[in-house]
């Protein structure tokens, strides 16, 4: 559940990336670090391997200023995508509000992403957390190499979003559909947050 | 349909930066939701820096959501002009109907209300009109509102009501990134620096920079050679003061990398502000539910009737900790009054169209309405039914007496009005008077009080300390008959004589019937009021003898009757033993 604290007008909301292992998870925070000016953001924390490979997790505090008289913070992060890190990716999903699926759009990783989604979902079952209410969004990363090695965003679609989750193209590495992804998963959240709100 | 509306300026051909983000982020959700969140929305700035764009983009925005509602732009000036047109021609009521038509009304320059007492007062009854309708209504000004000469208050009060946002000259990003769309718009590709350069001018319109752009796009076609930014700051006449202040920014500008590093921070920050501000609409219209919930309760609430102070204050500046909370409870105030109107509507209907039944904030209030209501309808102490005048023994002393009992008690309120009975101690004139009452009930009558006077001034002063004599006053004067004992006891209690007095009267007037037992005539009570008096002489004062030792035995209170239920005897007639002792002897 996004934290709400009306006695001090903070709104707090995690965002968890998730999908197989170099799928470019923390290229999109890395990205969005880049150019969210520096008084809007805290460290972006990464444990990370020798190779660059996300070990525990990445984490990227925004301040997004105060919207609607809340002050709004997203806390993005990402899971390890490799398959031996199961309870490190269980954990950090725990209390995640919303998620945005990164996948490799390259055919011969299509297994990896079926494989990281199925993930995805018996951890959020192991929450107690309904995956079909889950704000999600899928992002289907490196559209940008070849179109003989990769799948086009309808066979993507066909092939993962049986769910009808908006989904992005998306080449991280520069950005494009990277803030789509997260503008997206930030609005299904905060409508989700809305409609759990008591109202008039 | 859309009135007056430039093609041109739309959201998507507007440049957000942190100096018109407020301004743009309203705007848009005034154009998703109008006549629901800001309403009026007033944007002002200096001229030159997009007010118009914004009330144009609002304008397509909303018509883009809801093809086919009505909206209209136009300028302060033709909202006078078309005014004055209107009134010539005899047509004031219809100009008035055209705005009362439109979905989202859109005013430019409204600066130019400064001392237009006519046209601020028909603006008032139109933005009235419109928010009574939810319509939206969207101003835009060069100045604020505070700054308009002889701006009537309640306008301004109008304008506080909604949100006041302004726009003030684009920060340095903004300007870059404002010249290189109107660039790309115009399809003239500029060098590196260039835009920069013109960016640093120190105009401050964006219409007056785009000015500039044109000259340059003209300048750069017509030499057929690609502008230098030391070319552009000769063009523009930068003086040398300026270029050496700018001296640091030059070096970056001649550096590629620098200069593409900049051009990429400037897009970077475009990109997170395009992603804030979009998030930020999302969240005004999905967190802020709340706010319509509560604009539509007080709607709603106030087109019941009720007060709505309460959800007024929760729609101000600062919005409150829990704002459903308020709102819950202000819907539960609100059905527990409505339980109260109906309860109170069966006890007393003269209370129903109190205001305090309309007012959530008055809840206290009306529920000690509602025990008012309770307590005017308590019935009064009635006749103690032992004494009939068929048990009383008619004597020669006590003859005029019966007489008038059985009159009153026959024909209430018709000949003997007031009964004045008047005799000493064990006469029977008590005996009579709740003899009255039992046959007036027996008759069918309800409500009627038979009580001592000292009783009834006791009463008054326990409504004077709970400050209930209207309630007081209500409880007597729903009697259908009343009957007072002992009137000789309010000998000298003024205030007492004075509720008898006006409620003498106010059963007089409805011919209900009274009857009143004394010790001695009304006339010869010391302490009386004479205004008391004179009413009490003015109907029947029939004397009674006190019988023969020996036939008292037999009469009155002491025969079997009364014994026989003595028990309720005592509970209703508390000094019942005083008075058989003071019969006996």
């Amino acid at each position: 559940m996004p934290l709400v604290n009306y006695a001090a007008r903070e709104l707090t909301c995690k965002v968890v990336y998730y999908g197989p292992g170099r799928s470019g998870k923390t290229t999109n925070l890395q990205y969005i670090f880049d150019r969210v000016p520096a008084v809007r953001r805290g460290e972006m924390i990464s444990l990370a391997t020798q190779g660059d490979r996300t070990l525990f997790f990445d984490f990227l505090p925004l301040d997004l200023g105060t919207i609607a008289g809340f002050s709004v913070r997203l806390q993005l992060y990402t899971v390890p995508g490799q398959t031996y890190y199961r309870a490190t990716r269980r954990l950090v999903l725990q209390g995640a509000d919303g998620v945005v699926f990164v996948a490799d759009s390259q055919s011969r990783r299509m297994d990896d992403n079926l494989e990281s989604l199925r993930d995805l979902q018996e951890n959020l079952l192991e929450h107690g957390m309904e995956p079909r209410t889950m704000p999600t969004v899928l992002q289907y990363n490196k559209q940008d190499l070849p179109t003989e090695l990769i799948h086009a965003m309808p066979a993507m679609d066909d092939a993962l979003n049986f769910r009808s989750a908006p989904s992005f193209g998306a080449d991280a590495l520069r950005g494009v559909g990277v803030f789509e992804s997260l503008k997206a998963v930030s609005g299904l959240l905060l409508r989700r947050l809305a409609a759990e709100v008591p109202s008039a | 349909m859309s009135v007056g509306l430039n093609p041109r300026f739309r959201f998507d051909s507007l440049v957000v930066g942190a100096t018109n983000r407020l301004a743009v982020t309203a705007a848009r959700a005034v154009a998703e939701q109008p006549g629901v969140i800001y309403n009026p929305l007033l944007i002002y700035a200096p001229p030159g820096l997009g007010k118009t764009h914004l009330l144009t983009a609002i304008g397509h925005l909303a018509l883009a959501k809801r093809p086919g509602s009505v909206v209209e732009y136009l300028t302060m000036d033709d909202f006078n002009e078309d005014y004055h047109a209107a009134v010539a021609a005899g047509r004031g009521d219809a100009w008035r109907q055209r705005f009362l038509a439109t979905e989202v009304l859109l005013l430019d320059d409204v600066q130019f209300l400064a001392g237009r007492r006519e046209m601020q007062a028909e603006l008032l009854r139109l933005i009235d009109a419109l928010q009574r309708e939810n319509r939206q209504i969207v101003l835009a000004s060069d100045r604020p509102p505070a700054e308009i000469e002889q701006l009537d208050e309640r306008l301004m009060r109008r304008f506080g009501g909604g949100l006041i946002a302004d726009i003030v000259s684009p920060d340095f990003e903004t300007r870059v990134a404002i010249l290189r769309r109107t660039a790309e718009e115009r399809q003239t590709a500029f060098l590196a620096g260039v835009l920069e350069a013109v960016a640093r001018t120190p105009i401050e319109s964006v219409r007056e920079l785009l000015g500039v752009l044109n000259r340059l796009v003209a300048e750069q076609a017509v030499t057929e050679r690609p502008l230098t930014p030391e070319r552009v700051r000769a063009l523009l006449g930068i003086d040398a003061a300026a270029a050496a202040t700018a001296a640091v920014e030059v070096v970056a500008e001649v550096t590629e990398t620098v200069v593409a590093a900049a051009e990429e921070s400037s897009t970077a920050r475009d990109e997170f502000g395009t992603f804030l501000a979009e998030l930020q609409a999302t969240l005004e219209a999905q967190v802020e539910n709340w706010r319509l919930g509560a604009e539509r309760a007080v709607a709603d609430f106030g087109a019941r009737g009720f007060a709505t102070r309460r959800l007024e204050q929760l729609l101000g500046d600062t919005p409150p900790a829990e704002p459903d909370v308020v709102i819950r409870q202000y819907e539960a105030d609100v059905e527990r009054l409505e339980a109260i109107a109906e309860e109170i509507a069966a006890l007393a209907p003269e209370l129903v169209e109190s205001q305090t039944l309309r007012d959530p904030d008055a809840l206290a209030a009306a529920e000690l309405l509602l025990d008012d209501a309770k307590y005017r309808t308590l019935p009064l102490p009635g006749p103690v039914d032992a004494f009939s005048l068929e048990t009383l023994t008619e004597t020669p002393g006590n003859r005029m007496a019966v007489h008038g009992a059985r009159t009153a008690a026959s024909e209430p309120g018709v000949r003997y009005n007031p009964l004045v009975l008047v005799g000493p101690p064990g006469s029977g004139k008590t005996h009579l008077m709740h003899g009255i009452g039992v046959a007036l009930q027996a008759a069918g009558m309800s409500r009627v009080a038979c009580l001592g006077a000292g009783e009834f001034s006791d009463m008054l002063i326990a409504a004077i300390e709970r400050n209930a004599v209207p309630s007081f006053r209500a409880r007597f004067r729903r009697v259908n008959a009343l009957c007072l004992d002992d009137v000789q006891l309010i000998a000298g209690r003024e205030r007492t004589q004075e509720e008898l007095f006006l409620l003498f009267n106010a059963l007089s007037e409805r011919g209900t019937q009274m009857v009143f037992t004394s010790s001695r005539r009304p006339a010869e009570l010391v302490g009386l009021a004479p205004r008391l008096v004179s009413r009490l002489e003015g109907g029947l004062v029939a004397t009674l003898e006190a019988p023969p030792r020996r036939e008292r035995r037999m009469s009155g209170a002491v025969q079997g009757p009364a014994f026989r239920n003595a028990e309720r005897v005592i509970w209703e007639w508390p000094d019942v033993l005083d008075r058989v002792i003071e019969e006996w002897r």
